[in-house]
Parts: C-alpha cells; structure tokens; sequence
C-alpha cells in the first residue's frame, strides 16, 4: 500500500509546484502546542475554497519517545504537505500512524501526503465504505473548487480499523481510541491522549462553528451526553479553537442541536411540512454561531428527514 | 506499478475551465433536452402556461441535493367545473429527467402533491399537468443544486439496511368529514438507490434499487397511482390528497424495481361515528 519514496516525492513535488500555496503561505502554517508533545494547527471558520486550499478543520499531532500519530490532515493534499513540514520541524521521530476522525473531506485530503512513511492509517469501522461511496462527489467538488483535479487516489484506505476500541503506544505515550456511534457522522473516531488528558473529538464537537449534521441528530445528543464522562482536562474540537476547556465546550452545540430536534419535532407533531420547518426552526441561534448561513438549513433538512420517522 | 501510474494521475492537475462547462450545462443543451422530451412524451400538443391551472414550488438553492423538497399545487378553482387527472413531473438534468408521473382520479379531490427528489445538476424543473378537457399546462422552477442522483446513498447504510420496507401513513387525524379534503403523508423506508454510485474503494455500483409504482386507493376505488424513477430522494415521502365520500380503507401498494412490494394501510372513520364514540 505504501508508496516507493521516489515515486511519492515526485508526486508531492508535482502537488507543490502547481499548488497555490506559495514558500511564504507554507512558513505561515502555523501549529501551537496546546499541551506538551500535542501539537494542532487551527483551521479556518470557513467553508472549503480556493482561497484556503481546504485548510478549515483543526489537524494535528502528537509526538511520543517512539513515534508520532498525525490526527486528520486536511482538506487538499498542500495541507498534508503543509502538516508534514510542521511535524519534521518538531521531532525527528517518524510518523508511525495516520489516524482519521471520519470521512470529510477537509480531514482526510491530505492522507497522501503521509503515505511514503512507515505510518499505518487507522479510522473507523465503516470508514472505507463511506469514504469510498462518497469520494467521487468530494473529488468533483474539489476541481469545481480549487481548479485542480485530483485522482481517485487521494483516498488512503485504512491500514487497520476500529470497531469498538483501540489502544496505539507511541512509546511511553498511549492514545486511546474510540469508535462512535452514528452522530456527526456514521464514522466518527475520537483520540484519548492519556499522558495529557486531551481529547481529540474530531466533528463530534464543532466550537463557534455551527455544527452539520451529516449523521443522526438524535444519536449524535445521545453521543454527546457518553462524551461528557471522558475525563478530560481539554479538548481539539474538529471546527474551532485549537484547545477548549471540558466538558463545558460541549454545552453550546448541544444547545444548538437540542434547538433543532425540538423545533423539528414541534412542525412534525402538528403536521407541518419540511418546508415550513427549514424557513422557521432555529433561526433563534443564528448570531450565535459562525457559517449558520451556510449549513443552518441543511441540518434543518437532515433533522426532519431521520425524526419524522419517530 | 499499478500504484505507480495512478499516482502519476495525481500530477495531471488540469484546468477545470472545460469541466465546469460540462458540468454546468448551457442553457440551450437544456433546452434541447426539454425539446426532446416534450416531443417524446406530448408530441406536437401545446402546452399552456401553468398561470392559474399548475403551480411548482423548489427551493432556488437546495441545501442538500439529495433532499430536495418540492411542491406541485392545483391551482383550478374548486368549482369542480375541471380537474387535473395527470401530472408529469420533469427534472430536465436528471440521469432520467421523467422522474414522476402522477393519475388522480374524482377521488383525490385535488392534484396537489409534495415530495423530495434528488438533483444531479443545476436544472429546470417542470410540473406538466393535463386537465380533464385534455390540455396541457406547464409550471416551471430553476433549481440550483447538484450531485443528487449520485450523491452518497445514505448517511448510514447499516440503519437504512434494517428499516427498509416500513411504510407510515400520516393524517391528521383519523377522522373524517365525508367529502372533505383530506392531507396525507406516505412514508416509505426505501434506499431509492440510482444505480449511480461507485464506491471509489471497491470500484462496484450499488445496484440499482428504486421505487416504480405507487398505487393508492380508498375503499376499494383507485385514488391516485405514481410511476416513478430514483429521482425521489432516499425514504421517499409524498404528500397528496383525497376526498372520503364514506368510511373505508386507505391503502397503499408499492413495488420495485426488483419486484418488492410493500404494502399499508389506515382506516378512516367518518367524523359522526367518531363523534358518538364514549
């Protein structure tokens, strides 16, 4: 699965050389070390665009005695690259895994990046299924976009999946991994860093972002509330701050979602239609949240489709 | 190697100057397919504006391409003097742009009907109804979303694998005024799957899986009967009318393209037997 080195530099030379992102943009990814050894770099409240290269989700890694494990890479393959040059100016110690908190593309675009490593890439369960289903559609996406097409072969399948748990030694560090139920997403996989008590929830936890919904509304509150009990000193939220304080992060989204479900569930109980409830749930939280605009209705229209079949 | 020359594939980075023009199609390659369509599906008859006959409502920019909620509306006047007993619903982009074909009979009261479709590329919609004096009359919306049709199935597969085949029908209440309209909701657990989608993993299709034909009937007389297409979104929901003239059994009967059927059904009471219960 893994790449010959020459062949995977020549292959990131062709990304760097028609890439956007010029020496001085790569110098400005910056990545903060929220606590000692975990280093996350904070993307930007936006939507995907051509503008920021797909740089929107909070990506990372964590630096052990042995190796590292880079959590989520991006949403273009100039991110990986980006991610990578920030890991090799920290530590000298190898990349020994890639893990994916599930299958978006602003986290998971910048997989090739890593693929000349010895690192093992590790997702969910049902990640492959639902990356695969899905990636022609981000792959379009990103050409309409970025004005680049990309292969097919950006997509890194997983070299080992989590069903249930998943325990990786970095060398006198331990990453404990969990494998959710359907919430964000249907292959959400969060990473327990033991030595710092931070968790990396991926998309289970948006901050200031407003959350999407691209799994189960009803789930993802239920998720929410076996999240609470981790006990954790900080979180890396998927869409955000790099680091917010636990569990009180969690407070705001399931505000925001509970607001949803039972406006949601209020147009149904009378009879109401997905219509009247995407022009009139919520809109209660709009100053609330950053890019309401860009996925409020959306998520209206996902929460109606699942609870009407309450 | 095999490895070695799809990785080469990544350094083609093209322009997608060309891409976007295929992708957003020209308004006179739509046109052409309208052209085509009408001809194959209405010949050489006129079709009136739908102004005070057939109305459409789409939203201009659809959040979830997969889930895109429409509404046709009968817009004669309830005099009875005409009524709709034909809808045709088009979505000219779409991989089969004839997604709906709708038969009302008296029964149905009104030809109003609210469903989700998927949409695959910016696209014209059209609802074409025929009056029972055999005219023809169009409705028009310009829709702007795409990758419906070969959007992602489900958001989760395993939850929808369970539940397929459950059917709901919703009514306000299960009491009835004779000859009065009534809204019901048909709910259908269905992937409604295109056939479109390659898992880019594993490079197989899912097969196609969709609804064909929907027939609804009340006490035993046809009330409204739907051919359809994968153009519905996933759990397709159609939302239509009917007049109760006495009590009886509303029924419904699905079938697929792989020859499933579901079935379900709701009595109606009228309201004065209702009334009298303790």
């Amino acid at each position: 699965m893994k790449l010959p080195k020459s062949i995977s530099w020549a292959v990131l030379a062709g990304v760097m050389l028609t890439s956007q992102v010029t020496v001085a943009e790569r110098r400005a990814f910056k990545v903060s070390e929220i606590a000692p050894g975990v280093f996350v770099h904070q993307g930007r409240i936006e939507p995907m665009s051509a503008g920021n290269l797909g740089d929107i989700a909070n990506i990372g890694f964590i630096v052990g005695e042995r190796c590292v494990a880079v959590i989520d890479t991006g949403g273009s393959p100039q991110v990986g690259v980006a991610l990578r040059s920030a890991v090799e100016a920290r530590t000298d110690n190898p990349v020994c895994y890639v893990i994916n908190t599930h299958a978006h593309p602003d986290h998971v675009l910048g997989n090739i990046a890593f693929t000349d490593h010895d690192a093992a890439f590790i997702a969910h369960e049902d990640y492959a299924q639902a990356l695969g289903a899905r990636m022609q559609i981000y792959l379009d996406r990103f050409s309409a976009l970025y004005g680049q097409s990309l292969s097919a072969d950006v997509i890194v399948p997983p070299d080992r999946t989590v069903a249930a748990t998943a325990t990786l030694d970095l060398g006198d560090r331990v990453l404990k991994l969990t494998a959710l139920p359907t919430g964000h997403t249907n292959t959400d996989l969060i990473v327990f860093d033991v030595q710092t008590a931070t968790l990396w929830t991926g998309d289970t936890l948006f901050v200031r972002h407003i959350p999407v919904l691209d799994g189960s509304i009803k789930s993802w509150l239920a998720v929410m509330q076996r999240l609470r009990d981790i006990p954790a000193r900080r979180a890396v939220p998927g869409h955000g701050p790099a680091s917010v304080p636990w569990p009180q992060a969690l407070n705001a989204q399931r505000g925001y979602l509970n607001t949803v479900a039972e406006g949601v569930r209020e147009v149904i109980d009378r009879g109401g239609t997905i219509e009247e409830a995407i022009d009139t749930v919520g809109y209660q939280a709009s100053n609330q949240w950053l890019l309401f605009d860009e996925y409020h209705r959306r998520n209206v229209t996902a929460a109606f489709v699942e609870l009407e079949w309450e | 190697m095999k490895r070695y020359i799809a990785s080469l594939a990544l350094l083609s980075m093209v322009s997608t100057g060309l891409l976007a023009g295929v992708a957003h199609a020209a308004p006179t390659a739509e046109n052409d397919v309208w052209a085509s369509l009408k001809q194959m599906h209405f010949g050489d008859r006129p079709i009136a504006r739908g102004a005070g006959v057939i109305g459409l409502e789409a939203p201009v920019r659809a959040e979830d391409a997969a889930i895109v909620p429409i509404s046709i509306k009968d817009l004669l006047p309830a005099d009875g003097k005409r009524r709709i007993d034909k809808l045709w619903l088009v979505i000219d982009n779409n991989p089969v742009p004839m997604s709906a074909i709708f038969d009302f009979t008296p029964l149905a009261g009104r030809a109003d009907i609210a469903t989700r479709v998927r949409v695959d590329a910016y696209t014209t919609m059209r609802a074409i109804a025929r009056t029972d004096d055999g005219k023809l009359y169009m409705a028009t919306r310009y829709v702007k979303a795409s990758g419906g049709c070969s959007a992602p199935a489900s958001k989760d597969p395993d939850a929808a694998r369970a539940n397929l085949g459950e059917m709901r029908l919703k009514t306000g209440e299960q009491t009835a005024t004779l000859g009065e309209i009534r809204d019901v909701q048909l709910m259908l657990r269905h992937p409604n799957h295109t056939g479109l989608q390659m898992n880019q993993l594993t490079r197989l299709y899912v097969p196609a899986h969709f609804v064909r034909k929907i027939a609804i009937d009340y006490a035993g007389d046809s009330v409204l009967s739907v051919n359809t297409t994968f153009s519905l979104s996933e759990d397709p929901s159609l939302r239509f009318s009917f007049k109760p003239r006495a009590p009886g059994e509303l029924s419904v009967r699905v079938v697929d393209n792989r020859q499933m059927r579901f079935a379900e059904s709701l009595q109606i009471e009228p309201m004065t037997a209702q009334m009298t219960t303790p």
